[in-house]
């Protein structure tokens, strides 16, 4: 058993390298995860104190992005300012998959009424722009970074929930559920440890996409001014950067084009993942 | 089912929606903290036989389930409350619907022409040079974030270029009347518009390509193909009919998405839509303002999914036999 798996996973890591886009995204997202972790060691000033350099100053050798209107160094802000959106992305992400998991499992197995209700539910989620309500519930909760990521995560888990529940439906009938069953397997068992596992790969995919539109999401709140200031974002920057775009350029053109490149390699790591687990599928299928 | 019967349908389902939207509406306002007679009189002292009559005059003293029931006839009748600095909610939206759908109707239109042209080319050359540069662009375009896209456009075209206006939605010195007031608006409406067509472009692209491919290989295009006919003829006379359902339904699901969009490009143009309202109601915290923008949102979304239902069963008659 341990050694199919180990296969497996070897299979689908060859599958995967073999994308080139898909590794180069891979390598681009781990420097991004680098400079997050080591940002103390990276960042050549203190991060978000005013007057290091005169304000506003191009870049050059000495401010490599140059600084803001407070003279706080651009490049040392977001070096720091990885930290929040990695943070955000990948937890807000991981919440939602986890509820969309949870709900589309329930929905999927028992079916009937239960699926039905359900299924409303998340139907009226989708339908609404998440991206409204967010802004409503940050701005009572107060926008602190757990709030933010609370909110996305639970507001993002529709499309996942709907995945997984397509699975269970499709996988519900088959020999090997049937088989566990009459061998007396519980319910829960049943659910997690057997059905669970093969509904788990588009799960995973829609996942990683989560990570982007997660970023996405709370560099749009950060810019309209619902970022946490005690933990200022890329999009907080971009906020600051809009009262002085027309004299300082850098302000806002290094924390965009950071967002950019990190969801651009969160979303090419995502279809990578999709064509080497769907071509993993249908051979083993 | 007949047309007439299958768009009965769709309008019973959608009802649902709407209704929890403003339900949750309600609850929402309900979860703030704070009381509304104490914001009312804003902390000064009060007679509590005062504070008792005021809440009896607002129905604050009856059960829950009745004060929503009261709430959403009050929003059906078109009274979405008042802002906090007092004009009626509903004509502050109102007034600025109209040009926030110019920019949403600009963009939808460069994105879906543009789409379904650079789509085409590539699936028609699967792997060329074209092809790998339009999916890469594709993968980009929606990975960029649309007031980002907003404030370079207007550092490159408004303030190095100087070719187009990047702030305010027409000339103030200029005091136009008429069609050259129009024309006005529409060139203060390209770069926003733009900004805001780049993430649907993308995903039109990426939708029209896997579209055309899957289209490409049945048989009746091998027979258009056999007969002679030639690629331009074969590509939008054939495969396009049928590849472009997906994209009419897809158009109607990203019109929330498109919104999201408006108001954050708005915020960099200082376009004078809804986005620009939705900023100052979270400047200040105008809590009416803002819960109707949530609502306004799932009101228009769920009326563009039930449009592009119809219009998706007028063009494919066999998905109303399908339910």
């Amino acid at each position: 058993m341990v050694n199919l798996r180990s296969q497996l996973f070897s299979e689908l890591w060859a599958r995967y390298k073999s994308n080139r886009a898909a590794s180069v995204a891979l390598l681009l997202f781990f420097s991004f995860v680098v400079v997050a972790l080591a940002a103390q060691f990276l960042a050549p000033y203190a991060p978000w104190k005013s007057n290091v350099a005169p304000p506003l100053r191009p870049p050059d050798m000495q401010y490599p992005m140059g600084t803001d209107n407070l003279g706080r160094d651009m490049l040392s802000s977001v070096i720091f300012g990885s930290r929040i959106s990695l943070f955000v992305g990948v937890s807000a992400a991981l919440l939602s998959t986890v509820l969309g998991i949870l709900i589309g499992a329930v929905s999927g197995y028992s079916g009937g009424r239960t699926d039905l209700v359900m299924m409303r539910v998340t139907e009226v989620l989708q339908v609404v722009p998440p991206f409204f309500l967010a802004i409503v519930i940050v701005s009572i909760l107060r926008p602190t970074i757990w709030n933010v990521v609370f909110v996305i995560g639970a507001l993002g888990w529709p499309t996942t929930a709907r995945l997984v529940r397509a699975e269970f439906l499709s996988l519900r009938g088959r020999e090997f559920v049937e088989a566990a069953h009459i061998i007396g397997v519980g319910r829960l068992t049943l659910i997690f440890n057997e059905i669970l596992p093969n509904a788990l790969s588009s799960a995973i995919v829609n996942g990683s996409l989560d990570v982007g539109r997660a970023i996405l999401i709370e560099a749009g709140l950060s810019f309209l001014g619902l970022g946490d200031i005690n933990n200022p974002s890329w999009g907080l920057m971009l906020n600051n950067a809009q009262h002085f775009l027309t004299l300082a350029w850098w302000v806002a053109a290094f924390p965009g084009l950071c967002i950019s490149l990190l969801v651009l390699s969160v979303n090419l790591i995502g279809d990578g993942l999709e064509s080497a687990l769907s071509s993993k599928q249908s051979q083993f299928r | 089912m007949g047309l007439l019967a299958y768009i009965a349908k769709r309008i019973l389902l959608a009802v649902p929606v709407v209704l929890a939207a403003i339900v949750v509406n309600f609850l929402i306002i309900h979860s703030v903290p704070g009381d509304p007679i104490v914001m009312i009189v804003a902390g000064y002292e009060t007679d509590p036989e005062y504070v008792a009559l005021m809440r009896k005059e607002f129905g604050l003293d009856r059960p829950l389930h009745e004060q929503l029931l009261a709430y959403m006839i009050q929003v059906l009748q078109g009274n979405l409350g008042r802002s906090t600095f007092g004009k009626p909610v509903l004509e502050l939206v109102w007034e600025r619907v109209p040009l926030t759908l110019l920019l949403m109707g600009m963009a939808l239109a460069i994105a879906v022409i543009l789409g379904i042209l650079l789509g085409t080319l590539s699936a028609s050359r699967v792997n060329s040079v074209a092809d790998t540069v339009v999916t890469s662009l594709s993968v980009t375009g929606y990975s960029v974030p649309v007031f980002w896209l907003a404030q370079i456009l207007v550092l490159v075209f408004a303030v190095q270029l100087g070719w187009l206006p990047g702030y305010g939605y027409s000339s103030l010195k200029a005091d136009l009347t008429g069609l050259a007031h129009l024309i006005d608006v529409l060139n203060h409406a390209l770069l926003p518009a733009m900004a805001l067509a780049l993430n649907q472009l993308a995903l039109v692209v990426r939708l029209t390509r896997s579209s055309m491919m899957n289209v490409l290989t049945e048989n009746y295009i091998i027979t258009a193909r056999s007969k002679g006919l030639g690629d331009r003829s074969v590509l939008f006379g054939h495969a396009l009919k049928n590849a472009s359902l997906p994209i009419v339904t897809f158009t109607g699901v990203q019109l929330g998405y498109l919104l999201t969009g408006a108001v954050l490009t708005e915020t960099v143009f200082a376009w004078p839509g809804l986005g620009r309202l939705l900023y100052d109601a979270l400047l200040w915290r105008d809590y009416p303002v803002l819960l109707s923008m949530f609502l306004f949102a799932a009101i228009i979304v769920t009326v563009a999914n039930l449009v592009t239902d119809v219009l998706y069963a007028i063009l494919d008659p066999r998905i109303r036999y399908g339910e």
